[in-house]
């Protein structure tokens, strides 16, 4: 479903200084990289494993809640920070949110799984994606909608 | 930091949250690693699910960072009782 995701991974393929510094002060260079990533798309997630293989459960709810919500995998990103020990560290900082996966829309963080399962219920999710155009479009030949009305 | 249990999170939560009622749930079996949390505490009134969560992500800094994994729900009295006290 969201198959371009996975060609949408550019360049966290960073050189490590050989000189080991805290984690918690993120370099430069990892932030850019980490602000360049969020505007790759308009539907951003940082998530454990890839969206076909998710590695943890709480990227597998995400990534399901986000196809079931009709998201359109041209205008969807991930980015998977299992293949980088750095973007694992550096996206916790930068977004100031402990855990994975991280949903961002049109650069703004959202949440986590908690917020995104909680926002799916309540319609909130569905209302911001479709405000922000990243939606599969509705087209006139596929059965999208379906007037069901039961015959009496 | 010593491995958290059910009780020491669930005291650490009351203190600083101010929660009146707050449920921990071990979900990793045993091994003290994941955790999740209902939190009902007057501290969200005001708040969207982005600030409470933000506000328990920064009262439980350390322990969410000693953790495998960490969900939580977070309502103010008044929602809690509007839901009859369940989720």
């Amino acid at each position: 479903m969201f198959r371009r995701a996975l060609t949408n991974i550019p360049r966290f393929t960073t050189v490590r200084p050989n000189f080991s510094y805290p984690v918690r002060f993120m370099s430069t260079e990892i932030k850019e990289a980490i602000d360049q990533a969020v505007a790759s798309s308009p539907v951003v997630l940082f998530m454990k494993g890839t969206p076909e293989f998710p590695q943890c459960g709480f990227s597998r709810a995400t990534i399901q809640l986000l196809g079931q919500q009709g998201v359109d995998p041209e205008k969807f990103a991930a980015y998977n920070v299992l293949e980088d020990q750095e973007l694992r560290d550096a996206i916790k900082e930068y977004s100031n949110w402990p855990t994975i996966p991280q949903l961002y829309v049109k650069g703004e963080f959202v949440g986590g799984c908690d917020i995104i399962t909680s926002m799916a219920q309540t319609g909130e999710l569905a209302e911001l994606l479709e405000a922000n155009d990243a939606l599969v479009p509705e087209t006139d030949d596929g059965i999208e909608e379906a007037e069901i009305t039961p015959r009496r | 930091m010593s491995a958290l249990t059910v009780d020491t999170f669930k005291q650490i939560i009351q203190e600083r949250l101010q929660a009146e009622l707050v449920t921990v749930e071990d979900m990793s079996g045993g091994c003290g690693q994941a955790f999740a949390v209902i939190i009902v505490s007057p501290l969200f009134q005001g708040k969207n699910k982005l600030m409470r969560h933000r506000l328990v992500n920064n009262a439980l800094k350390e322990e969410i960072a000693g953790i495998h994994a960490f969900t939580q729900k977070g309502f103010t009295p008044d929602e809690w009782a509007a839901q009859g006290g369940k989720v």
